[in-house]
């Protein structure tokens, strides 16, 4: 099977600090509620080292008062002597203030940096979205879909991961840390750095572990991936592979793609089941340091049980920090990745544009023009080649070659999904380049080969998102292609969902849907891709009829494959090879006996029957017996 | 509930010495991990009375050992139980996939891909999380809570009440919040689906965007979905921000009582300052137990609801299958296909009707009617896609369920009617049923199908890759490399349903042409619209509404004058006009 899955899963480095000053960037519009976050958070981190503290003050003061007493002088007036009060107002008085405080800060400053992960999110997607609209077809020719939807979707969500649960955390927990340590520090400087010597051995452990869990979970996302695709394909086309026998086969490959998921987790396990007890082991051996040095300092009296108790309890809450720490890095790198993976998308220069100085084009004639265009999609492969020929209001030109003579290309070339290298293309002797893209396309409606539905309704896609077309227009479009029967046939007529991009519908249905659409939009110019799969006679008699309304006094591009459509043509231009070979009517080029004859002997021949139905009508057959 | 885990038992019984095992770590590993505090409080104790250092040290190594005797069960604790739930859904997956590959095509399209892979794997993380994470933490919780709370209560059981107090509300805050969550992040999960197929249908369908110049329009839709996926995410963030908070109120107030009531114990001479401050150590030990108690009731409630949908999978079951082979089934198939009074209806619809054909071995018959008239599916019926009534379809006079499936359909090279192609080389589609094929047969077969020049023009040649992360190819090309792949199998069978569609006509009458060679003495069933393509086959049947209208040779049936007469007649009338032109 194929392992080109990991493309996605290059992951670089965890900090980039080009790519976090451009992410940061989209926290500008909602600095106010980030700094409210940020101030909530240094203030949460702050108070974590208050209950322990507490704890010393009321062991020091109250339950174990051989030890030192020094307490800060505000303390010491504000405390009663009298124990229970004490205890009382240490509990009700200072304790309880700081859990709601704790609360407070806690839940607004995640609701705040999530509601900005989430608005950033927005933001991007939409940004994403519109440059995905203005970027060239050829940028899409060379993308896959599956890639670019993963561009909105998932690196977005990476991403908000991270301004959600990451940038603001790592100040919390790093706050957290800090304020434990000087209040560590400020109880026994000594016994604090004591106690802090575990601290280097927990970082290159969770170091460590950081490392097998990423290359881990970097195969893990791998496994994934292709279980998924694995799956979909072979889901897809099951009958195939039951008629060729394949079931064993297909199980081995499947199980192989298993099995390396499976032990990837396990490799996964092994890394947290060593970590997690090597923490709690870690913190084990400052308890003990902090029993047996705090013992010895406390026989020299410099030491007292409450500062002992509260140390113990601090030894137990700043591994946390460090692990959440050793998270957020995980969550860095994939933002990184994938921020990198958006920014290169969206820095992807726009080649296909509005000119700078657009000329207006008011009353369109609708004359359009090929001189002398030349071509190429990849480098050095020329698709078209000084191709000239000109389609007059009115007319209706019909282009025929084989295959790959460059037929689709001029319909490319005439809505500019792609620009010309050689020569121009001109409408109402304009060069296309030089007006509104908009103001181009505006004239043209075009029937592509394969006919894309969206999901939506029948009226939806007939009108797509023109809210300008009336209901009636709608309906009248419908009739002229011969779809209202059916259309009103349907359990709820126009608005009868369309599934699955039109899943349920015959594909002569989705071509005169496609017709529809192009003639509710009423174009000056219709450019119509014929399709070329064979349909059964009924529907090609229904399709005939439809083209033919489509094209009724109409100026339109046919790339033609029905002989209806050829020989009613005021103009067949002959492609092939991207060349333009012959250029006339039907009768003039079949007298010619050139590339044309061939080619209609070779290919329209066949198709004939439909259309001989059309010409003489199912009833006046000839009698045979 | 343990009625509704039984379908789990095949699983999970493979692994009970490994699940008596990771208990009895479990087991190890918490009990002596309580103790912890216990020393804790007898070093406190000491600390406090100035004893000699010596004692101090005792407790400090005591400490040491206790805490690695912990780690180490707890590494094998996490290794066995969570690594059991690996095996599992490895095990579970696998199946899933096996049972997949035994339903027929009429599965398929009453149940959506999409919803099967979701069932692949969302539910079956879900069912993972329940049987490994969700196990561990219950017996986990069972064990720490019975042991810590037990001690405690030993030490000072006032207290213990006094502290424990404000806990269930946590397990009930997890229990309740998680449940909520869940919901909402399901409906989020629905909406985050819509607004991803959405992406997906603009780009596939960006030149229509582009050519009607709806990329306005497509922006305002979007940005409507994605506005109304960031209230639905206000909703979530709502209580994922709400619960953690109120979890570490709970655990505070729970401490607050301690200091109290622990402080006045102490003060009353009830207690020591070591068991207040191994009072404070057992709360902080009871933190996780009482989280997971509320969160693992989610893990199996979503694990069961799970569970349920994955063994409709499972429930389904092969209606296409060797239920009715003998014990002495044939081995070599002639060819030989008779249709005895057949009649086939699928959802109480006939779609075949008093259908009697019978194809000698090695004969052509082509198949033409209008489309829904039934063609695909007598075709279908030949491999057993679709199954045919008990004794209406016989192959070499024995009825076809009496043939072992394998042997059926490796006797048949079929070409669907819609290409599928895997996304592998075109070397490894085009021997797809013949896995041992030598490259001068797939070269050979590749020939025959008329698509050797262009597969040799491709850089890789046959190591061209197909599909969204290969070679795009052409529908043409396609079609050719599917019949590639059937008479690489050198079939008694040859089925083309329409596969010739998307080339042109020159190319079908030549590879019509070789694959008349190839196929001398084996039994050919072609469908199609084109009349050079049928013209020349032993017999053509015509099928009008399910039933056979007419048949005969293509001289026979012009005699007829009737339904292929006039699709002939047509083609000749307008030979006339061109000569005429």
């Amino acid at each position: 099977m194929s392992n080109t899955f990991h493309e996605e899963e290059v992951l670089g480095k965890a900090y980039d600090s080009r790519l976090m000053r451009r992410l940061l960037q989209y926290l500008r519009p909602y600095w106010r509620m980030t700094l409210f976050a940020l101030i909530a958070i240094l203030l949460y981190g702050m108070l974590q080292a208050v209950p322990g503290y507490l704890l010393k003050v009321e062991v020091d003061r109250y339950l174990d008062p051989t030890g030192g007493q020094h307490l800060p002088p505000v303390l010491a007036r504000f405390l009663s002597r009298n124990p229970m009060t004490g205890i009382a107002q240490i509990a009700f008085v200072l304790f309880l203030p700081t859990v709601f405080l704790s609360f407070f800060l806690e839940f607004s400053q995640s609701f705040a940096m999530q509601m900005v992960g989430q608005k950033v999110m927005y933001d991007l997607r939409k940004q994403i979205f519109l440059h995905l609209q203005r970027l060239q077809m050829s940028f899409f020719d060379r993308n896959p879909v599956g890639r670019l939807v993963t561009r909105v979707t998932t690196d977005v969500d990476v991403l908000n991961d991270l301004f959600a649960s990451g940038v603001v955390a790592i100040f919390g927990d790093f706050f957290t840390l800090l304020s434990i340590m000087v209040v560590m520090l400020e109880l026994n400087w000594k016994l604090a750095l004591l106690t802090f010597s575990v601290l280097p051995v927990i970082v290159i452990i969770t170091a460590a572990f950081r490392r097998a869990v990423r290359e881990s979970y970097r195969r893990i996302r791998v496994a994934i991936a292709r279980i998924n695709a694995y799956l979909q394909e072979h889901i897809t086309g099951m009958s195939v592979l039951q008629l060729f026998n394949r079931e064993e086969r297909s199980f081995d490959e499947f199980e192989e793609i298993n099995r390396a998921h499976m032990e990837a987790y396990k490799d996964s396990i092994l890394a947290y089941g060593l970590f997690y007890p090597a923490v709690e082991v870690l913190g084990a051996v400052a308890v003990g340091i902090i029993l047996y040095m705090g013992g010895g300092m406390a026989l020299r009296g410099v030491l007292s049980v409450g500062t002992a108790i509260a140390f113990i309890q601090y030894s137990q809450r700043f591994f946390r920090p460090i692990q959440d720490l050793s998270d957020k890095y995980n969550l860095l790198q994939a933002a990184m990745a994938s921020s990198e993976r958006i920014f290169k998308l969206l820095d992807t220069p726009v080649t296909i544009e509005d000119p700078a100085e657009p000329k207006p084009l008011e009353h369109p004639r609708g004359q359009v023009e090929f001189q002398q265009v030349g071509f190429a999609y990849k480098d050095n492969h020329r698709v078209l080649e000084n191709v000239c020929f000109t389609i007059e209001p009115g007319e209706t030109v019909a282009v025929v070659g084989h295959t790959g003579a460059g037929k689709t290309t001029l319909t490319n070339l005439l809505l500019r999904f792609y620009d010309v290298q050689d020569g121009r293309v001109a409408f109402d002797s304009l060069d296309i380049r030089e007006v509104r893209l908009r103001d181009l396309r505006k004239n043209f409606g075009i029937v592509l080969q394969d006919p894309f539905l969206f999901s939506g309704t029948i009226a939806s896609n007939i009108r797509l998102g023109s809210e300008w077309i009336t209901d009636a227009q709608v309906r009248a479009a419908a009739r002229q292609v011969n779809l209202l029967e059916f259309i009103e046939s349907l359990p709820a007529g126009f608005d009868e969902p369309v599934k699955e991009r039109g899943a349920t519908l015959s594909v002569g249905q989705k071509q005169l849907l496609s017709f529809a659409r192009a003639l509710a939009h009423n174009p000056r110019i219709l450019i119509l891709d014929e399709a070329t799969s064979s349909v059964d006679p009924e529907t090609e008699h229904l399709l005939r009829e439809g083209l033919r309304r489509l094209i009724e006094n109409r100026t339109s591009l046919v790339i033609a494959h029905r002989l209806s459509t050829i020989q009613n043509a005021s103009k067949i231009v002959v492609m092939h090879k991207g060349h333009v070979r012959e250029v006339g009517t039907h009768q003039e080029l079949l007298q010619k006996r050139g590339i044309y004859f061939k080619l209609y002997q070779l290919q329209y021949k066949d198709q004939e029957f439909p259309v001989a139905r059309a010409v003489l009508g199912a009833e006046s057959l000839p009698e045979r017996s | 509930m343990l009625e509704r885990l039984r379908p789990l038992r095949p699983y999970l019984a493979r692994y009970k010495g490994r699940y008596v095992a990771g208990f009895v770590c479990l087991l190890v590993s918490q009990t002596v991990g309580v103790l912890v505090p216990l020393l804790i409080k007898t070093g406190i104790d000491d600390l406090a009375r100035s004893v000699a250092l010596r004692r101090l040290l005792m407790v400090v190594g005591l400490l040491a050992a206790v805490s690695i005797v912990k780690a180490v069960f707890q590494f094998w604790m996490r290794w066995i139980l969570i690594g059991i739930s690996r095996d599992a859904e490895y095990d579970l997956r696998n199946d899933l996939f096996r049972h997949l590959m035994r339903l027929s095509p009429r599965y398929y399209t009453e149940h959506r891909t999409g919803d099967l892979m979701s069932k692949l794997t969302n539910d079956l993380n879900a069912v993972r999380n329940m049987i490994g994470p969700g196990i561990m933490y219950s017996a986990n919780t069972v064990v720490v809570g019975v042991a810590t709370i037990s001690l405690m209560i030993h030490l000072d059981w006032r207290m213990t009440l006094m502290a424990l107090a404000p806990l269930p509300f946590v397990s009930a805050a997890v229990k309740f919040f998680g449940a909520r969550i869940h919901e909402r992040f399901e409906k989020i999960q629905a909406l985050y689906s819509e607004l991803t197929e959405r992406v997906r249908e603009n780009i596939s369908g960006m030149r229509v965007v582009r050519a009607f110049c709806q990329e306005d329009a497509e922006m305002a839709t979007f940005d409507v979905m994605n506005r109304d996926f960031v209230e639905k995410n206000k909703g979530l963030i709502w209580i994922t921000s709400f619960l953690w908070p109120v979890i570490a109120l709970m655990f505070a107030l729970a401490l607050l009582l301690v200091l109290v009531v622990g402080g006045r114990h102490v003060l009353q001479g009830l207690i020591t300052v070591g068991t207040f401050a191994a009072f404070n150590v057992y709360l902080t030990y009871l933190i996780w137990p009482i989280i997971a108690l509320g969160w693992v009731t989610n893990l199996v409630q979503r694990g069961l609801a799970s569970l349920g949908r994955l063994m409709t999978i499972f429930e389904a079951q092969p209606d296409i299958d060797d239920r009715a082979v003998p014990r002495n089934p044939v081995t070599e198939l002639r060819g030989d296909i008779e249709f005895r009074n057949l009649r086939f209806s699928y959802n109480g619809h006939a779609i075949l009707k008093n259908i009697n054909l019978r194809i000698p071995a090695g004969k052509t018959v082509a198949v033409v009617g209008a489309t829904g008239s039934g063609k695909s599916t007598l075709v279908g019926l030949i491999p057993r896609l679709y199954d045919a009534p008990p004794g209406t379809l016989l192959i070499d006079g024995v009825p076809i369920r009496e043939i072992p499936l394998r042997t059926l359909r490796e006797h048949i090279g079929f070409v669907p009617q819609e290409t599928f192609l895997f996304s592998e080389t075109i070397h490894e589609n085009v021997k797809l049923g013949t896995p041992d094929a030598t490259e001068a047969q797939v070269e050979r077969a590749a020939e025959i199908s008329n698509i050797l020049p262009e597969i040799r023009g491709f850089p890789k040649e046959f190591d061209t890759m197909v599909g969204e992360r290969g070679l795009t190819l052409s529908g043409g090309q396609k079609q050719r490399t599917a019949i590639s792949r059937a008479v690489i199998r050198d079939p008694r069978i040859l089925i083309l349903d329409d596969a010739l569609s998307s080339v042109d006509t020159y190319t079908e009458e030549t590879i019509l042409r070789q694959l008349a060679g190839v196929m001398a003495g084996r039994t050919t069933i072609l469908i199609s619209h084109r009349v050079s393509t049928i013209q020349n086959a032993d017999e053509i049947v015509v099928l009008h509404e399910g039933e056979i209208a007419e048949r005969g040779t293509h001289a026979e049936l012009l005699a007829l004058n009737g339904y292929y007469a006039e699709l002939y007649n047509k083609q000749l009338i307008e030979e006339e006009l061109e000569k005429e032109a």
